[in-house]
């Protein structure tokens, strides 16, 4: 078994707002990322996935075909968006990178072909705040 | 002869911003700024370095004292840009297009009243990993 990872990225902006709660207590709980008027990053997207090298091209997933489907199906609705306002899988949602990773998965997850399993996602928010999602292990 | 030498402090603030110029139409903004002009604003982790150049101090052998140098970046730039809507919030971009370029002479403009005018100062901002600018041009 074999691990391959692309790294893609996206800038977006975002806000962490609970608007079942008041202003007083999202500024406490969320404080300066609570602004109204949102911020923004510039997020990494580490996909990880594994296999057995397919004996007839040696790869486990074409690279750039995963980097085309990422860019299709991720990229393409995140990048230089507001994650609350224009991203339809994140509707409704917190819009934390813990809730961005899952929906990434979701997205993806169903993308890989027979053979290729999606092994983890990793979204880097800033240079010292980063997630992991594994999938319901 | 007196021994110049420069330091450095490196500061980061995340903010969002979209550029757009108001006296443009909508379909002329598009072409111009591409997906930087999406009305929703987009957003970055801004690395900044400041660089003051001077001779040491012969009481101290500081240039600058590094607390100060930060405690300055921290109030004039991080306080104002830090978790902002660079367009929205900051007054200096009210009718400036938030650009890299723009934020760097902002920077420089609300930081050198706070250095001693005999030392140089230069701005140096990361818009991504990939796109930074330099102010003033070396």
């Amino acid at each position: 078994m074999v691990y391959l990872t692309r790294v893609e990225h996206f800038n977006a902006a975002h806000k962490l707002y609970n608007p079942a709660w008041t202003r007083e207590q999202n500024d406490l709980v969320f404080g300066k990322c609570a602004n109204e008027n949102w911020h923004g990053h510039n997020f990494e997207l580490f996909v990880t996935v594994k296999g057995n090298p397919n004996p007839d091209t040696g790869f486990i997933v074409d690279a750039k075909w995963l980097s085309a489907v990422i860019k299709e199906h991720i990229i393409e609705k995140l990048d230089h968006c507001n994650l609350n306002l224009d991203v339809d899988f994140m509707k409704d949602k917190m819009c934390s990178i813990e809730n961005l990773v899952l929906g990434i998965w979701a997205e993806l997850h169903p993308l890989m072909p027979e053979g290729v399993n999606l092994h983890c996602l990793r979204l880097v928010e800033t240079p010292r705040i980063y997630v992991e999602y594994y999938g319901e292990l | 002869m007196d021994k110049k030498v420069s330091v450095f402090r490196k500061e980061h603030f995340n903010a969002a911003h979209r550029l757009n110029n108001a006296s443009w139409d909508e379909a002329k903004n598009m072409e111009v700024f591409g997906k930087c002009n999406l009305p929703h604003y987009h957003g970055h982790n801004y690395e900044l370095i400041v660089k003051v150049t001077g001779v040491p101090d012969p009481q101290t052998g500081y240039v600058i004292d590094m607390k100060v140098l930060s405690d300055i970046i921290k109030d004039q730039v991080l306080e104002r840009f830090d978790h902002r809507n660079l367009n929205l919030d900051v007054p200096e971009f009210k009718e400036l297009n938030p650009t890299a370029e723009n934020i760097a002479i902002v920077i420089y403009d609300l930081v050198r009243p706070q250095i001693k005018e005999q030392f140089d100062l230069r701005i140096t901002l990361f818009e991504t990993p990939r796109n930074y600018v330099e102010y003033p041009a070396s």
